[in-house]
């Protein structure tokens, strides 16, 4: 994994080809995501196979559902849902969490025992019940999807943040930011978050195949995206008919999921990292 | 006679992360006779330890062994396979780390992990491995041999542990042992013990050794001839005798220059004698707070001191005296539970946040470590930059130059302000370090150990500085060391401490000579340049026992 672009060396960074794929495979599903409406060969909800479960053809590239719904259509448009609500809820999640958790490990005292008890107390509820209650009560929008998800996943990032910041937080350039009588957003922003960037960023890509596969789970639940729109976990769900016939309809988004969270998990592990010997 | 070790022509080379290749030996020659030892001696990152591991035929991760050979009693660690290897380990080449306290499995009793060789090598039943190993312990003048091992690496002192890692490497009769730094991290009144324990062992049953250290006093004591290194090339070699007396090379003669410091003198700075710091009756301390509001372990306990304008005070003691704990309460980073602090006349609040800004802008401190005391992920420039912007509100081009210009205080290139500190060597860090103290335009400075991570010229250098920039600047410093030739190099005032407490202010300029028992002690257990030191020296063994922890 030594190899690496040349372009990205000319910068002074070093990127591995597989941080490279992953990254590609990422853009790719994200640029779909986007321009999906405008170029889905078929409506989304339009039965257009007299077949159910069909195989790949010139017309069905993926083949067509268990209504005879065309698959590449339904896959497209699964990635504006399964891409975007993931991003949001990922993001929505890190975020507070990695915010608290540092302020937690710098503030200390009771304020660090009061939010780390009430968000382990959080952390306790199973993920997929507590967001089953929730959809079941506020009842299924995307908005109501990315906070629920966000809020599952906020006490993990939280106590992940905390226990690196509390480490940095021990080293004696905290120590001299204090003497010198520097602020809390101070400290946070400027001398611990760099600090910890890599196994945050780590953190996040976990997280993000979490939340899509909870999302997939709620899904099919029934209680995800609603028809006749899917995303990808629901495709998988209403296809799974189609198993035995080993029809293109359960595997393509299968695959679909897989490609995305595997590729999010290498882009993390091998970002570009930059290049420390300058003499080179 | 055959040499015991032949490294003939040795390199070792590393790979950096752009895929360069850097040669850090190149081509050492090195004998060592049966029975003799022989010193390594060189400023980090010359190498030393580099050539000691090669000797195991180990090159640590990222380098390797890229030319040459290095034959013990006739075989070639580098050509040997690993299996072979293996097997010459812990067997006939025995390793004694720097840090015996790291090297230590916490979790396991220290007689099994002393014996641990014999059981590897299958070199002898495990009831005779016990009975060695507690002969060992004899040999090594531990307390207690016979139960000792018993205890776990917590129980017992740094110095009886680094005693304990000796045993462990002399269990199996290896030809050849391996000290790398086993006293850097001791106080010097234990050093002394260590030192003796090994000299003997060593002697007693004629093994070869090389020790690895940067201290030229130390390595004098014990080795029969030293090598001194630079940047991976041997600068000269020579019997400990004749590199001390007749060294030829400059850079020899340079560490022993830089060992004896030209002591401070009565260099009148200020005309009239200000107080600048006054600390009366502090107490600080760790754990839970007793009704009367003091810590449950007094760390600093009733220690008065005053510091003047353009002076310098100095306080040593060994690890755990307090010293410390006493920079950090006058610093308010762990308040005072009792005591006043006067600063330039008025009280200070004992903790940082009650403090005005300027109050804090006014004292600094400098912390021992450089690694940790800079931001790893910040450039110099931010590094610098930031006390100037939070005290003084410089921004833009303003900023620029005066970084540039505290760079040219502590004589660094302005080239290094883009860099990161990893791309700094440590004495380089230091300076930014003591720069970034400098930033704030203090008036005084608390420097905690701040050489005492640092090779004896590097450290020489920045006590010049220290010196040089206080003329400029008329700082005055509190001058925290257990290093007493540094401490007396620096400072008008000393202070002893002990236990916590002050037992003895001393005045170098006034030639006045340490009376209470302990300071005694401290001073007559610093290492002389004299071969012959350490065997003339008599401790009165009650005193020892006295003021010794274990």
């Amino acid at each position: 994994m030594s190899s690496s672009i040349p372009l990205f060396q000319k910068f002074g960074y070093r990127f591995s080809w597989v941080g490279m794929i992953g990254l590609s495979i990422i853009l790719f599903w994200g640029i779909m995501a986007l321009i999906a409406p405008h170029i889905i060969p078929h409506p989304v909800g339009e039965i257009v196979d007299e077949d159910y479960f069909g195989a790949i053809s010139s017309r069905f590239w993926l083949g067509s559902d268990y209504l005879g719904r065309d698959m590449l259509s339904r896959i497209l448009m699964g990635a504006r849902y399964t891409v975007g609500i993931s991003l949001a809820a990922v993001s929505i999640a890190c975020f507070s969490g990695i915010v608290l958790g540092m302020t937690a490990a710098v503030v200390g005292g009771w304020f660090d025992a009061a939010l780390s008890r009430f968000l382990d107390a959080m952390n306790s509820i199973p993920g997929k019940l507590s967001g089953l209650v929730v959809v079941a009560a506020v009842g299924s929008s995307i908005n109501v999807l990315i906070v629920t998800l966000a809020v599952i996943y906020t006490p993990g990032a939280y106590r992940f943040a905390r226990a690196l910041a509390v480490n940095i937080h021990a080293m004696d350039y905290i120590t001299v930011a204090r003497t010198r009588g520097e602020g809390i957003l101070y400290i946070i922003g400027s001398e611990i978050l760099p600090n910890i960037t890599g196994p945050v960023l780590a953190d996040l890509g976990l997280r993000f195949v979490f939340i899509v596969l909870l999302l997939s789970g709620l899904s099919f639940l029934g209680l995800g995206v609603q028809p006749p729109y899917a995303d990808w976990g629901a495709l998988v769900h209403e296809n799974i008919g189609g198993l035995p016939f080993g029809a293109p309809a359960v595997i393509a988004p299968s695959l679909a999921i897989a490609s995305l969270t595997i590729s999010v998990n290498l882009l993390i592990d091998n970002l570009p990292q930059k290049i420390r010997d300058r003499s080179a | 006679m055959q040499n015991l070790v032949e490294i003939r022509d040795l390199k070792v080379e590393a790979t950096t992360d752009s895929g360069r290749r850097v040669e850090i030996i190149k081509g050492v020659n090195l004998d060592i006779a049966p029975g003799e030892i022989v010193a390594l001696i060189g400023e980090s990152g010359s190498g030393k330890t580099t050539i000691a591991l090669t000797l195991l035929g180990y090159a640590r991760a990222g380098c390797r062994i890229s030319g040459g050979n290095v034959r013990i009693a006739g075989k070639d660690m580098v050509t040997l396979s690993e299996r072979d290897r293996a097997a010459i380990r812990g067997t006939e080449v025995a390793y004694v780390p720097q840090s015996a306290a790291a090297a230590f499995n916490p979790a396991k009793r220290i007689i099994d992990q002393v014996i641990e060789v014999t059981r590897i090598h299958r070199l002898m039943p495990a009831h005779e491995a016990r009975q060695k190993a507690i002969g060992l312990f004899r040999a090594l003048s531990l307390p207690n041999p016979e139960t000792i091992g018993s205890r776990y690496p917590h129980q017992v002192s740094g110095g009886q542990l680094q005693r304990l890692s000796a045993a462990m490497a002399l269990i199996s009769d290896p030809k050849l042992v391996i000290f790398d730094e086993p006293t850097t991290a001791l106080d010097v009144t234990t050093q002394i013990e260590v030192l003796r324990a090994f000299k003997s062992v060593m002697k007693k049953g004629g093994i070869s050794g090389i020790y690895v250290s940067h201290d030229l006093a130390v390595v004098a004591q014990i080795a029969d001839r030293i090598v001194v290194l630079r940047n991976g090339e041997v600068q000269e070699i020579g019997t400990t005798a004749d590199i001390l007396t007749r060294a030829q090379h400059p850079y020899t003669r340079a560490l022993l220059a830089a060992f004896e410091p030209q002591p401070r003198g009565g260099e009148i700075l200020v005309k009239d004698r200000k107080v600048l710091l006054e600390v009366k009756d502090l107490v600080a301390g760790y754990g839970a707070k007793h009704r009367d509001g003091l810590p449950l372990i007094r760390a600093v306990d009733e220690v008065s001191l005053s510091v003047e304008k353009g002076r310098n005070l100095g306080i040593i003691g060994e690890s755990g005296c307090g010293k410390s704990t006493l920079a950090r309460a006058i610093a308010g980073i762990l308040p005072a539970s009792s005591g006043t602090i006067i600063f330039e006349n008025r009280e200070l609040p004992s903790a940082v946040r009650q403090r005005s800004r300027d109050q804090l802008r006014e004292m600094q401190i400098v912390f021992q470590y450089a690694d940790t005391a800079l931001n790893p992920e910040k450039s110099i420039e931010e590094i610098l930059g930031r006390p100037l912007t939070f005290y003084h509100g410089m921004r833009g081009k303003q900023r620029e130059a005066r970084v540039g210009q505290l760079l040219d205080m502590v004589h660094l290139p302005n080239s290094l302000r883009h860099r990161r500190p990893q791309e700094l060597s440590g004495g380089q860090k230091q300076r930014v370090n003591f720069a970034r103290a400098l930033a704030a335009e203090p008036k005084l400075i608390i420097c905690d150990e701040i050489t005492s991570a640092l090779d004896t010229v590097v450290a020489a250098a920045i006590i010049d500085l220290l010196k040089e920039l206080q003329r400029e600047l008329l700082l005055s410093y509190i001058f925290i060391s257990h290093d007493l030739s540094v401490v007396e190099a620096v400072c008008d005032e000393i202070v002893v401490m002990y236990g916590g407490r002050k037992v003895e202010e001393i005045t170098p300029a006034h030639l006045q000579a340490p009376q209470h028992p302990y300071s005694k002690l401290l001073f007559s257990s610093v290492p002389k340049l004299d071969p012959g030191w350490l065997d003339a020296l008599e401790l009165d063994p009650e005193l020892v026992r006295s003021y010794s922890k274990s």
